[in-house]
């Protein structure tokens, strides 16, 4: 006590008051300002974006085919192939992942494998995306010939989204709270009844989240579809699931660098729109853990 | 082989025979226990922490399973049949005997439902009948009155003590036959507490009651038989008024007296 108080004392020496006070501020006014620095580039982004493109954006200009070389008219078909490959992405990985989730947590003891199982996730999340591109084109393009078709970009996003899918989930399902588990069992639950009466409506809404969170990421990426699904342009709709689909990351990607001569608001209009879009899905991702989390009754 | 047979079991509910049970952490928890539980009483295992008294009232529904166990042997008779048996139908054992836990966990959902869960998950559809359930459990648990103008309000919503009362109907609306309760008011107010207890006198003449109780003075209150427990061995097992006023046992009368806890 003494000893500690004295402690104190010398260290008021060494500084004033008036000192100690102006540290504080720089420091604060340092931080803040980290801060805002992140935030700049963001809003920057998304106004340079907008500020460019909104000219073109009009109710044609996402309805209609493109024309003139896509040089004019509007990008339904990239519209249309993003939505597919994304539902395509969904319908496969969510099921996936959310079951080798529910597996790894509520089934799996403990044990090496179960711990060869999380280090191989990890992983497959930092494998780059050009690789995943390269890898589907590899197996289900040629091997499996499905051809460059949006079943093939959907399956080579999916892999690409099942590590976001399943770590996510386990995260949520790992939040309920283990005495629902007991409770449920003591009065006479299965553990698949408690599962799905009990930890499944509980986590759902950190599940959604999740799911929302790696779908966005599939609708942005360009380097998995370029060699799995991607078309230079089509002039329709693609009509089945073998059929190759433009898209609109890559899109953006061919009007920027290979056509010549090219409007710079159809360029940043298409930026608008891929942006709109995953952004949306980030909003709407929000709201549900935001609703959950003001529901919650633990 | 020698056949194992069931010994007689004709005045108990529960007999326990040459019960031992280990953790995967090297702990034994309970060593060669033998006790016979009578029904339609409250039996009392009390004793310091540590001892085992939940893990035996765990192995008596096997919700032990859930534990981190290495070994359980012995046999736990109920009715003339071991729980303990591999084949034992777990699901059905844990309807038949029901537990409170020390402190009141109440699943999320309303009042009703968390009073009709049990019944859901047995397959029960309503016909009508589950009012009643939900009204005679609440009744019977003393907590009917304070909460019958929103059953349909959040569990969470009501106050501890009235979620504890809703975790003892919980159980009585599966219609047990035995009630386990691991220190089931340690959390509550002195009122509350009482009207668990006053509801379990009730409960006994219907049930057959196991329970670990908070404290010495509430063991001397509720039990009609007390076991005391050390260290993973059952000390001393006799009549309530008997174990509290004239225990046999030194250790007994050194904890009943207060000279260690």
């Amino acid at each position: 006590m003494n000893s500690l108080s004295s402690r104190f004392s010398s260290w008021r020496h060494t500084r004033g008051t008036r000192d100690r006070n102006l540290i504080q501020s720089l420091g604060f006014a340092a931080l803040t300002a980290a801060a805002l620095v992140t935030v700049f580039p963001i809003v920057l982004v998304v106004g340079f974006v907008f500020w460019n493109g909104a000219e073109a954006i009009s109710l044609e200009f996402i309805t209609q085919m493109p024309s003139d070389g896509m040089r004019a008219g509007g990008i339904l078909p990239a519209i249309v192939g993003t939505i597919w490959l994304t539902i395509g992405t969904g319908v496969i990985a969510v099921p996936l992942g959310i079951g080798a989730a529910i597996y790894l947590v509520e089934y799996a003891q403990e044990s090496r494998w179960t711990r060869i199982i999380r280090i191989a996730i990890i992983n497959l999340a930092g494998i780059p995306s050009v690789v995943y591109g390269l890898f589907g084109l590899g197996l289900f393009v040629l091997l499996l010939q499905f051809g460059t078709s949006i079943l093939a970009g959907s399956l080579t996003l999916a892999i690409m989204t099942l590590p976001v899918i399943i770590t996510t989930t386990e995260e949520a399902l790992r939040s309920v709270p283990n005495s629902f588990r007991v409770v449920s069992i003591s009065l006479g639950g299965t553990k698949w009844q408690t599962i799905r009466r009990i930890v499944l409506p509980q986590a759902l809404p950190g599940i959604l989240t999740g799911v929302i969170l790696g779908l966005e990421r599939a609708a942005g990426e360009t380097a998995p579809i370029l060699f799995t699904a991607a078309a230079f342009f089509l002039p329709r709709l693609p009509s089945s699931m073998f059929d190759s689909t433009m898209a609109l990351p890559y899109h953006l990607f061919v009007i920027s660098t290979q056509v010549p001569g090219m409007p710079i608001q159809i360029q940043y209009g298409t930026a608008i729109v891929l942006l709109t879009f995953v952004l949306g899905m980030n909003i709407v991702a929000t709201i549900i853990r935001s609703r959950a989390r003001a529901k919650r009754q633990w | 082989m020698n056949e194992i047979v069931a010994p007689e079991t004709n005045d108990y509910k529960i007999v326990i025979e040459d019960l031992s049970v280990a953790y995967s952490d090297g702990t034994e928890s309970l060593r060669n226990i033998n006790l016979k539980i009578p029904a339609n009483s409250i039996t009392v295992l009390f004793g310091p922490a540590g001892g085992g008294k939940s893990t035996l009232l765990r192995t008596l529904n096997r919700l032990n399973d859930l534990a981190d166990v290495i070994e359980t042997s012995g046999h736990v008779w109920l009715d003339g049949k071991d729980v303990l048996d591999p084949e034992h139908d777990t699901i059905a054992l844990r309807r038949k005997v029901g537990i409170v836990f020390a402190r009141p966990i109440v699943l999320p959902m309303s009042i009703r439902q968390n009073l009709t869960y049990g019944l859901e998950l047995a397959g029960k559809k309503d016909n009508g009948e589950y009012q009643k359930i939900v009204e005679d459990s609440l009744i019977a648990a003393a907590l009917w009155e304070e909460v019958r103008g929103r059953l349909d309000d959040p569990a969470i919503s009501i106050s501890g003590g009235q979620q504890q009362r809703l975790c003892l109907a919980r159980v009585l609306a599966l219609q047990p036959e035995v009630i386990l309760l691991d220190e089931p008011t340690s959390g509550l107010d002195p009122i509350s507490t009482g009207k668990v207890e006053a509801s379990l006198y009730e409960l006994a003449k219907k049930y057959t009651i196991v329970l670990v109780p908070h404290s010495v003075q509430q063991a001397a209150r509720t039990a009609d038989r007390a076991a005391f427990f050390l260290g993973g061995e059952l000390i001393e097992y006799a009549e309530g008024k008997k174990i509290f006023t004239n225990p046999q046992d030194q250790r007994t009368e050194d904890y009943v007296e207060g000279r260690f806890g």
